[in-house]
């Protein structure tokens, strides 16, 4: 992990798309059983997920907060902790937003949207900084703790919305208190995809270069190598760990409050759709290197946004696109098993 | 006689009742992930195991009209995921929590995929005991109508806390779990006690899912289970271990879970969804309770990874 080089990134390139090629073989052959032609299907998974411009549009507009929610996973993952709290930080961070856009009403535009996606980040990451301090000071196992959290923010969101803050002139379904429309950010230049995309892409790459090319990424690497060493070092282990899960938690709640400012302009059910759950999965696709997310996630975001199609086309239940993502997931877990077999000369 | 005549005890009753109802897929997922973590290993994939469970036992009930065929599936169902994911865990490096990920995500996924055909139709039901005939209240002999999977948990974990501690595969079992170095020594193959345990464990799963589907609500539908087989680690990090304990920890979170439903019928709707979230912050309390940065869990596996 501290030592860099080409055959490292060759080695997990090749590992991945290895382990991509298998889950497409078996998944071709789960739908052939299923009376479905596996290659129309990958043809039309292609087509509806980067073959028009509208497709990769949609394509990147499901990217943007899943590079957000994987950073959630990935960089607590480099300090030794396995946090996949992402769903409920990105609701917290959602609810926070919605909360900071309606009193901040008067305030100027632009400040009023910074605002609202610095309270989305900051609700984020003292969510999942609970969890690492739990971790630190009770011993409470992390991957737990964020899975229990996950339920409580989905409880609290759906109390919230049915009651405290819900806006009872929306009679379709339960729906927040709007934030003021001013706040709201619209779309790139000559992309019809929301800013949120950017701020994704650019949040994967200061941290990779954090991560990657700074003395705080080097000592939580160390952290997360060996806890030993770290503490004989003389590192300020907790400090770093609780870092770690603040920064992944801050991405997270910023997806929210992106999905908010960006897409809904409220919070409700809709923030609830599985971008926690996909950027788990992207994260470990990723092998927890912030620069690898941003492709990883165009391409999980593709495989989901080409659902609707799969279902118009053949059929298909709307499940299709998950089954595909967990073969991924479990063929790519089962690749870490490859990692270091067939090293050139260990100098 | 009316039910507002009860009203608190309607509450009380109601909760009792809810907990029997609510508390017999916890008991199955606890049990089976008792076992699973005794040899070492933890499956955190058991909510797909219960989805899956839930739609296969479904489908076969409702195929062949027989709710206990539908158990039987829903149990093989369970188990082939287990395998699947002994499987992979076997391979060397590979983290036992991420693939349990990746199995709920995937197991979730493949049951609504097979499941979509089967989705709406009332199926056969599983049969029940109505101990509450002699009362003259709904309430009373909705409460006390008790469920045969619910009495084949009751009867499964003092049998397995038994055969834990003195037969000879329980022996097995708990060495393979506490120290995996004894265990080969002895001549243990532990990948191939890890794949019963896990795959044993799933087939568990798999028949408290098929509780969902077959009993209550008793159907099929994509919304169907709310996490109860998310709740498996902390329930069995509650219980200690103890397949005994996995019992009442069961039965306390069925509790909890009819806590908002049963306030909700005598009119206090208020924070109906927080009631819900209840068994979640319980067990959060008690993990950060009964945990400690000195000390392991007491009577937890030594080999488990979530201990270290």
């Amino acid at each position: 992990m501290l030592s860099a080089g080409p055959w490292r990134t060759i080695e997990a390139a090749a590992i991945s798309i290895g382990a991509i090629v298998v889950a497409l073989v078996v998944y071709g052959i789960f739908i052939a059983l299923n009376g479905i032609d596996p290659i129309a299907v990958y043809r039309v998974l292609y087509l509806g997920a980067f073959g028009t411009l509208f497709s990769l549009e949609a394509t990147l507009t499901l990217a943007a907060p899943l590079m957000l929610t994987a950073l959630c996973t990935a960089i607590p993952a480099r300090a030794g902790l396995l946090v996949i709290g992402g769903e409920g930080a990105l609701v917290i961070g959602g609810l926070a937003a919605v909360l900071a856009g309606v009193s901040a009403g008067g305030i100027p535009r632009y400040l009023g949207t910074v605002l609202v996606l610095l309270a989305g980040a900051l609700a984020g990451g003292a969510w999942i900084a609970f969890a690492g301090a739990l971790r630190l000071w009770r011993g409470v196992n992390e991957t737990i703790s964020t899975l229990l959290l996950n339920y409580i923010a989905i409880a609290l969101l759906n109390h919230l919305i049915s009651g405290p803050i819900r806006d009872f002139g929306e009679t379709l379904k339960a729906t927040s208190w709007s934030i003021p429309a001013p706040f709201r950010i619209g779309t790139l230049p000559y992309l019809n995809v929301h800013w949120g995309l950017a701020f994704g892409i650019v949040s994967c790459v200061v941290l990779w270069f954090v991560m990657r090319r700074t003395t705080f990424g080097f000592a939580v690497a160390v952290l997360g190598g060996n806890i030993r060493a770290a503490q004989l070092a003389g590192l300020a282990t907790a400090r770093l760990s609780l870092a770690a899960c603040i920064i992944g938690g801050a991405a997270a709640g910023l997806a929210g409050a992106i999905e908010i400012v960006a897409v809904h302009g409220a919070a409700s059910e809709s923030l609830v759709v599985g971008f926690g759950y996909g950027g788990i999965l992207i994260a470990f696709l990723a092998r927890q290197n912030p620069l690898a997310i941003i492709p990883v996630a165009i391409l999980v975001g593709g495989i989901s946004a080409s659902g609707g199609l799969l279902q118009r086309r053949f059929d298909m239940p709307g499940a299709a696109t998950a089954v595909l993502q967990g073969c991924i997931f479990i063929t790519v877990l089962a690749g870490n098993t490859l990692y270091g077999r067939w090293r050139p000369s260990r100098a | 006689m009316n039910e507002l005549e009860l009203g608190w005890w309607g509450v009380l009753i109601a909760v009792i009742g809810g907990a029997i109802r609510i508390s017999t897929p916890y008991l199955f997922v606890s049990l089976g992930e008792t076992l699973t973590e005794k040899s070492g290993r933890v499956n955190l994939g058991l909510e797909g195991t219960l989805v899956m469970g839930a739609m296969s036992g479904f489908a076969v009930a409702y195929l062949t009209g027989s709710p206990w065929l539908g158990v039987v599936a829903a149990g093989i169902a369970g188990s082939s995921l287990g395998l699947l994911h002994a499987a992979v865990c076997n391979l060397p490096r590979v983290n036992d929590i991420a693939v349990g990920i990746a199995l709920f995500l995937f197991g979730t996924g493949l049951a609504m995929f097979l499941g979509k055909p089967f989705i709406a139709p009332r199926g056969p039901r599983l049969p029940s005991l109505e101990l509450g005939s002699w009362s003259a209240y709904p309430s009373v002999r909705a409460a006390l109508e008790i469920n045969a999977l619910f009495i084949v948990g009751l009867i499964l974990a003092p049998v397995l806390y038994w055969g834990l501690r003195h037969t000879r595969w329980g022996l097995v079992l708990r060495t393979v779990g506490d120290s995996a170095d004894a265990a080969h020594a002895l001549g243990y193959s532990i990948e191939r006690v890890r794949t019963l345990a896990t795959m044993a464990g799933g087939f568990l799963a798999g028949v408290g899912g098929s509780f969902l589907s077959l009993y209550y609500p008793g159907n099929w539908n994509e919304g169907l289970s709310s996490g109860q087989g998310l709740m498996a680690v902390a329930l069995v990090i509650f219980a200690r271990w103890n397949p005994l304990s996995c019992f009442w920890v069961s039965l306390l979170f069925g509790g909890a879970g009819a806590l908002g439903p049963a306030l909700q019928s005598v009119g206090i709707a208020q924070g109906y969804y927080l009631f819900n979230a209840a068994p979640y912050v319980l067990t959060l309390i008690i993990l950060t309770w009964s945990s400690s940065t000195r000390h392991r869990l007491i009577g937890a596996p030594s080999e488990l990874t979530i201990n270290r």
